[in-house]
Parts: C-alpha cells; structure tokens; sequence
C-alpha cells in the first residue's frame, strides 16, 4: 500500500464510517475504509437498538432488504429491587407501520456488514484485516494514517476518524479529551437463542414486531447504568451496562452484575429455555457536550462513538447519531473539496452543521445527565427503591383501612426524604435527564 | 408448530464466564497486546483489573503478587486501561482477536 492516496481516508467501518463513505462515494469521491476486523462488523457491538431515520435517508425503505430482526412496538421501563418491578408500557399499533418509529433491533456483525456493502456497491472501497496504528501528522495537518501493514502509509487529502468508543488514536493525537471512569459506561450482553413462536408467544409479538425492555434501579444495584432484555428474531440481546466508576466503587465484575439480573425473579421466567451462544461487551461514550474537543482539525474529522457522540439519557440513542455525524462530516468535506481546502476553519463547517441539528441540541440537553446522577445517586437507588415500597404497600390486600394505609405511606416519605433536597433534585433532574 | 414447548419451560442455563468467552470467535496473536507495568498493579489496593475486565484477561500470580495477562482472552473493550492506567492497550494486529458472530 506504499505511497496509496486517496481522497479520503475512514478509520472504522461501522454505523459511523459507513454513513460517511456511501455519502462521500455517491458523490464520486475516492474514499477508503479500513477496518480492523475480519470484515465489517467483524468487532462490532451494541446493546441492540438501532434507530433509523438517518439510514432510511440514505436508504429508503431498507427494512425490505436489511439484515433487520424486529421492529419495536413495545417498549418498556422497568424499576426492580431484589423481588418486585414497577413498570412503564408503551405499545402502539402506530409503530407496527413503516417507518416502525425509526426503530428496530439488529445484530451488528449482520447488519454493519450489509451497510458496509451498500458503501461498496456506491463505490467506495473497505479494505478489512487492517489496523491503523496512528494518524500522519506533518507541517501541523494530518495527511494520512500509518497502518499496521508493511509499506502501510496511505495518504489522503482528509481522514475520517471513526474508530468507535475505545478511541485510541484520537487520545493518543491529543484530538479528544481522556476516557475516563466518569465518562465510558462498561456493557456485556449475551445473545440467548430462543424459537421466534416462542419470543412471539412470550413477549406478546405477532410476526415481525419486537420488544425493547430497559431495567433501572435494583436491577443493576442502584447504579448510574441500565439492564436491558431486546427480542431479536431468534434470540434475546440481554446485557447490563454501568458507568465504569460504578463497577470500581462496587468492586465488581460486569459478568456478576449480568448473572445477577439475569437470575431475578421478574428476568428469569423471560430466558426460560434460552441458549446462550455469544457472549460481548463493549464501552460505550458518555462524554458530557461540554466536554467534547472541537471534533475537527486540519485535515481530519471525527465522528460516532469516538467523538462522543451518544444520548446519555434514558433515550440511550447511538447509531443514529453515529450516522448523522458521518453524513454531516461526509458533508463538509464534499465543500472543502470543491474549494480543494481541508484546513481546520473549512471543516468546521461539520460542527457547525452539527450544532444546528438534533444531534448537538440534544448532547447539549443532557450535557449534565451523568455526572449529575454519578453525584445524585439517590435518584436510581434510593427513589426508585422508595417508589417500589410504596406502590407495593399501596396495592397490597390486608384489612387496613385505606385512610390508614395513605397516612402510612406518607410517614414513609416524610421518614426518608428530605423534601428541599428531593425537589431540587427532581427540578434539576426533569432539566437534566427527561 | 412443532416446538417441544416443555423445553422452554425450563430454567435458563447460566453459562460459566469460561464457557461464555469459549462461545467467542477468535485469532490469536503470538504476542500480547496488553502490557501491565506490575509496580502500579501492586500498588493499586482494589486490584481492579481483576475485576473490571468483563473477560477476565488479568489473574493473580499469589507466588510473586503480579498480575498474569491471558490476553487470549481479551474481546477488546479496552475498559482496563479507562479504569487503570497501568495497563496500557492496544489494538491487536489486523486481522486477529475477536470476531463476532452475531454483534
């Protein structure tokens, strides 16, 4: 690959990569990925939900033809402690419909793999098996990327770091701020097979429509993270994923906490029977807005997971935002590259692009949603616990009065919650992470 | 429909983390891709690469109080080096380590 040029040069070949190269190719530009993997999607993961309105721009009406499991009709947000859960439940026939509300589950190696081809069939070419080791930065600009091949400089008039969440090369180059305890959430999940009659029978499904259910609270013992059950075709994604301070302050191992839900008794009778046949885990970024680096240098750009570019709120979205910064990024370069100007203030027009769309108004929204629960942990231990207690006692059948009863309830609540506290923190809360 | 329905009426088999990490596909490398510098490892009280790491890569060496690196193992998260710079991570060589088979 010695003194190879392109135009373009994409680190990663995931949802973040892909978007920007199938954009960049269908424009006519030379662009080339390089994926670490056996192939895309090679080492690719997620905890299972993909949103779609940016692919079905790029793609319209891709569920015909897309490595898709199932669309979400049912979504559910559910609090446990150690015997009892409290849910919410959304089901709608509205989301049985095309676009199925921009959301489906999907398996990555599957789905990243088909993307990557649409990219190819536009004309880009993805070269797997490759690892770039870091990036060519001369006369202060980035000009290409060092792969671990031998003769292996490719040099490019601009490069696309998309190398997703464990973002080495972008730390190392001084491009983004360090990973951190605070701001990497550590996952594992299973795929557990199961018959689809079975998931469909079980979960309340008819064809090809899906559940998302998300656990908070005891189901990951009263951490700043989730758990999550998702009805892939013939499987369930079931995972738990905490702020990697979580896992420090707990002295625990990520498998322990999975054990640990998948063993509760509202999990358990969900996996009856299920076969476990893959095992992954993956960090995922939560960066806060107001901790970004500029996402933009001379001569490079980057975008999805190593930008930090993921909702940290209970909306928990990714891949959507993951492709619209690589369109967005695909974007800038097609104007830098009719000016022939890759300099850092021609390619912040990206940002700039990105500030003005849903993906930074909403990072900006939640900018402080993760620490403020890192350093308010009563709200997903404490509170939740308190509003099991009380629902419970509330529904429960004795010969107490109900006047009784409701007086009890409130001698809970005043017992345990400072109000002020309790409402400042609920006021900042509704700001913060709704 | 010609599904034995008991069968998914029984309990969920939990997996051994053994087990679990033998489902995965993988390459391995001659050499590791994981170093740890042993001085911060002895010096860190929680010893939490020993827990943190979801593949369990880094094990207690109790004769000498090091820590022993099963980088074979490793499904490339990269968490320990977030939760403890004294490991130090890198990509493996294109082409090895981990391929997922469902993602």
């Amino acid at each position: 690959m010695s003194d190879e040029r392109f135009e373009v040069v994409i680190v990663g070949a995931g949802p973040a990569g892909i978007a920007a190269a199938l954009t960049l190719a269908r424009e006519g530009v030379e662009v080339l990925v390089l994926e670490r993997g056996d192939f895309p999607g090679a080492k690719n993961l997620f905890g299972g939900i993909l949103y779609t309105s940016v692919v079905n721009e790029l793609l319209p009406e891709f569920w015909d033809r897309a490595p898709i499991e199932r669309h979400i009709i049912n979504r559910r947000w559910v609090l446990l402690d150690e015997d009892t859960q409290v849910a919410l439940d959304l089901k709608s026939a509205r989301f049985d419909v095309p676009p199925y509300n921009n959301t489906f589950t999907a398996l990555r190696s599957k789905w990243d793999r088909w993307f990557a081809e649409q990219a190819e069939e536009a004309g880009a070419m993805i070269i797997s098996e490759t690892n770039v080791e870091e990036l060519i930065i001369e006369g202060g600009r980035v000009q290409g990327v060092r792969t671990g091949r031998d003769e292996g400089d490719v040099k490019a008039d601009c490069v696309i770091l998309a190398e997703g969440a464990n973002a080495l090369i972008a730390e190392r180059a001084g491009f983004r701020p360090q990973m951190s305890p605070r701001n990497r959430v550590s996952a594992v999940k299973e795929v557990i097979a199961l018959p689809p009659e079975i998931i469909e029978d079980r979960f309340h499904l008819e064809g090809r429509q899906g559940a998302a259910i998300e656990y908070f609270g005891g189901a990951v013992k009263g951490t700043v993270g989730s758990a999550f059950i998702y009805t892939n075709y013939d499987s369930l994604s079931v995972g738990v994923g905490c702020m990697i301070e979580e896992f420090l302050r707990l002295k625990m191992a990520p498998y322990d906490l999975l054990d640990w839900f998948k063993a509760h008794p509202m999990v358990a009778p969900l996996l009856r029977g299920g076969e476990t046949v893959e095992y992954a885990t993956k960090m995922i970024p939560e960066d806060s807005y107001s901790a970004l680096s500029d996402l933009y240098e001379d001569g490079l750009i980057l975008v999805g997971d190593c930008a930090g570019l993921v909702n940290p709120s209970i909306h928990h979205e990714g891949t959507n935002l993951a492709m619209a910064s690589g369109v967005a990024a695909a974007e800038a370069i097609i104007e830098a590259r009719a000016r022939n100007d890759y300099s850092k203030a021609t390619l912040a027009r990206y940002r700039l692009a990105l500030e003005e769309s849903w993906v930074m108004k909403d990072l900006k929204r939640y900018r402080d949603s993760v620490h403020f629960m890192l350093d308010n942990r009563e709200l997903v231990s404490d509170y939740p616990d308190l509003a099991i207690r009380l629902i419970r006692r509330y529904f429960t059948v004795d010969d107490m009065p109900k006047d009784e009863l409701l007086n009890g309830l409130w001698a809970t609540i005043k017992n345990e919650v400072s109000f002020l506290k309790a409402a400042r923190q609920m006021w900042r809360a509704r700001k913060t992470m709704l | 429909m010609s599904i034995d329905v008991r069968k998914y009426l029984q309990p969920h088999k939990c997996l051994t983390l053994e087990e679990r990490l033998a489902l995965v596909k993988c390459r391995f490398d001659d050499r590791s891709h994981i170093e740890v510098d042993q001085s911060g490892f002895r010096a860190d009280p929680d010893r939490a690469v020993l827990f943190i790491c979801p593949a369990q890569v880094f094990k207690l060496n109790e004769t000498d109080d090091s820590c022993i690196v099963n980088y074979e193992d490793c499904l490339e998260c990269g968490a320990c080096q977030v939760a403890r710079r004294y490991t130090s991570w890198r990509n493996p060589r294109g082409g090895y380590g981990v391929t997922y088979h469902y993602g």
